[in-house]
């Protein structure tokens, strides 16, 4: 019995359609041409068994991967109204306030997010490939039910397809598709989350009976010459004139999780510090610039930001501004305060990290310096006066951090240009670009 | 129940098939309202549009990708078993058709996956995030691409050698 079941056939007719009758029948009688020499399948490796062992390995990763990409909505502070998008309604997690603690919280989230959904990639498009015949079988309904079906797999299919491909044009720096990628990525996760509830509610019966068909120790030691059709399933993906196997089953799940294995391979090395950086061979932060203690990925070059070195010279002044008043400080009555360092990893939302060692003056010194009390948010403003990350705000647990800091040195060395001199923030588990650079004012006053 | 059976006659399936879809089609679009209409064709260019690149990513994929990888597959699997009944069909003859393909599915995956640094998109806003080019990507490309042929092409040669040596014991 499918999920579709029309219920008792009626006696005559040879097919089950819902309502209108006539319609549907009609549609199905009069295929467009050409249709039948669409149905020409020639692969015997298609059948339920491999589509579920396929979809399994999905329903496992994809949960996680749209897991980490929620959280990461709520690491930006929806609450200080500066998660990307802006206002989304209802369509988020709870929401709580992103912890310091532990500090590779958000490198680990966006790292997993990033690289297991460049290694679904591959078996996204395997899973297609077996159950194309689908696509292109007559009539595409029977019933009412089977057409919101498949706009059910529309979401689905342009989901899952739409936020891969704004993901791997997102972390190359290319933004082909002209709008914003944070609403679009957003909004799209949403579509592909309703699909693929739907999906799953419907189907998860029909692949749990697919895995018991076949044996997957069986087909481990099938080898190709021994590799035959499964029996025909009602759903019409087993071939009807399949040609002798070219690969065999094991050999092509081979194939499938070799290749994620690859893209995960080249992939990982973003993550990573020391040598095993380049190892992403294909992707921007497998490279890095700079000298000495500054050699590490840059995000957002001074030149790009249009600073420039009179901005951040002798004449350069932080403004603290608190209960107490305003404080002014010039970058040497800063480099004599209490100074602390720590070792902290930096990660963006692309998915790269990068573990240094700052050295600066805590934020919550430098709040109490202007009255500032324990749970106290601060708004960073930058000397950047162009780009969306020119300024940012942290929650009060961000700024009582013992690691959050001011940092002027980086290894050992200040700053460079381009790593935020004269100062920049940085804050345990904080997203990338909310540790601002190039800092100008730190406004500890409450709203 | 006799209202489930004329709701499974009339709309083709059972109660829980139309709430799942239901509730699902309700996110959706509670999704696309809350995004505003607007903002899904919302461009001076039309195909720089949300809608546009969602739909036509399912398309590109079921009408372009599929049938482009598939029918090269087709004529490679063609010439593969033309070729082997023009041989003779021993059976220990080695078929080369896996070690042309499997090398070749790993370049133009990395290709799909990789594309922007191969073939330069989107450079200006590559120097701008990173202070860097693409230069070295396309290159890096070829040579990994060239690699998993030579050791495709290592891997056939060491299965016609041990082919052939049990062919020359078992005479």
């Amino acid at each position: 019995m499918t999920d579709t079941d029309l219920g008792p056939r009626e006696p005559g007719t040879g097919e089950d359609y819902g309502f209108p009758r006539v319609l549907w029948r009609a549609v199905a009688e009069h295929p467009p041409p050409g249709v039948g020499r669409l149905q020409r399948w020639r692969s015997p490796l298609r059948g339920p068994w491999l589509t579920s062992v396929l979809g399994v390995l999905l329903l496992v990763a994809l949960p996680v991967v749209t897991l980490t990409g929620l959280l990461s909505y709520i690491a930006y502070a929806p609450q200080l109204d500066q998660a990307r998008p802006g206002d989304v309604g209802w369509l988020h997690l709870p929401v709580f306030d992103w912890p310091t603690r532990p500090v590779w919280l958000f490198r680990v989230n966006q790292g997993l997010h990033v690289i297991l959904g460049l290694m679904l990639i591959p078996i996204v498009l395997a899973k297609l490939w077996s159950v194309i015949p689908r696509l292109f079988a007559w009539p595409p309904s029977r019933s009412v039910a089977q057409l919101l079906e498949r706009l059910s797999l529309l979401m689905l299919v342009g989901g899952i397809l739409f936020e891969m491909a704004t993901g791997v044009l997102n972390i190359q720096y290319d933004y082909l598709f002209g709008f914003s990628f944070y609403t679009a990525h957003y909004y799209g996760a949403w579509v592909f989350i309703a699909g693929f509830v739907a999906h799953v509610a419907l189907k998860l019966p029909t692949m749990l009976r697919s895995l018991r068909s076949r044996s997957l120790r069986t087909e481990l030691r099938t080898s190709r010459a021994d590799t035959l059709p499964e029996p025909a399933d009602p759903d019409g993906l087993v071939a009807t004139d399949p040609a002798p196997a070219t690969l065999s089953r094991r050999g092509a799940l081979a194939v499938v999780g070799g290749g994620s294995l690859l893209i995960g391979g080249l992939s990982i090395g973003q993550t990573l510090d020391g040598p095993l950086r380049s190892t992403a061979l294909l992707l921007p932060r497998g490279r890095t610039s700079g000298t000495g203690a500054n050699a590490f990925p840059v995000n957002r070059t001074a030149e790009a930001a249009r600073i420039t070195s009179d901005l951040t010279g002798s004449a350069w002044r932080l403004t603290l501004l608190g209960p107490d008043g305003e404080v002014v400080l010039d970058r040497d009555q800063l480099a004599d305060l209490t100074l602390r360092t720590a070792t902290l990893p930096i990660a963006c939302v692309e998915g790269w990290s990068t573990s240094q060692t700052w050295t600066g003056v805590r934020l919550r010194d430098l709040a109490a310096r202007v009255g500032a009390g324990e749970s106290t948010r601060v708004h960073v403003s930058s000397l950047q006066e162009n780009g969306s990350f020119n300024q940012a705000s942290l929650l009060a647990n961000q700024v009582a951090d013992p690691d959050s800091l001011l940092a002027l040195r980086v290894n050992g060395e200040d700053l460079s240009l381009d790593h935020g001199f004269p100062a920049r923030v940085i804050v345990p588990a904080l997203p990338g670009v909310h540790n601002t650079k190039w800092v100008a004012t730190l406004d500890f006053r409450s709203a | 129940m006799a209202s489930e059976h004329s709701l499974r006659a009339a709309y083709g399936a059972g109660p829980w098939h139309l709430l799942v879809l239901v509730v699902s089609f309700g996110v959706a679009t509670s999704a696309v309202t809350t995004l505003g209409p607007t903002a899904l064709w919302d461009s001076a260019v039309w195909w720089q549009t949300m809608v546009v690149w969602f739909v036509g990513a399912a398309l590109v994929h079921d009408l372009l990708l599929f049938p482009v990888y598939a029918l090269v597959d087709r004529a490679a699997t063609a010439g593969a078993h033309l070729h082997h009944r023009r041989g003779g069909g021993s059976p220990r003859r080695v078929p080369l058709l896996n070690h042309v393909r499997i090398p070749a599915l790993g370049s133009g995956l990395l290709l799909l996956v990789f594309f922007p640094g191969i073939i330069e998109q989107g450079a200006g806003s590559h120097l701008t995030a990173t202070g860097l080019t693409q230069d070295p990507f396309s290159e890096r490309w070829l040579w990994l691409s060239a690699t998993g042929f030579v050791l495709s092409g290592a891997g056939y040669a060491l299965r016609v050698v041990r082919a052939r040596r049990r062919a020359g014991s078992d005479r």
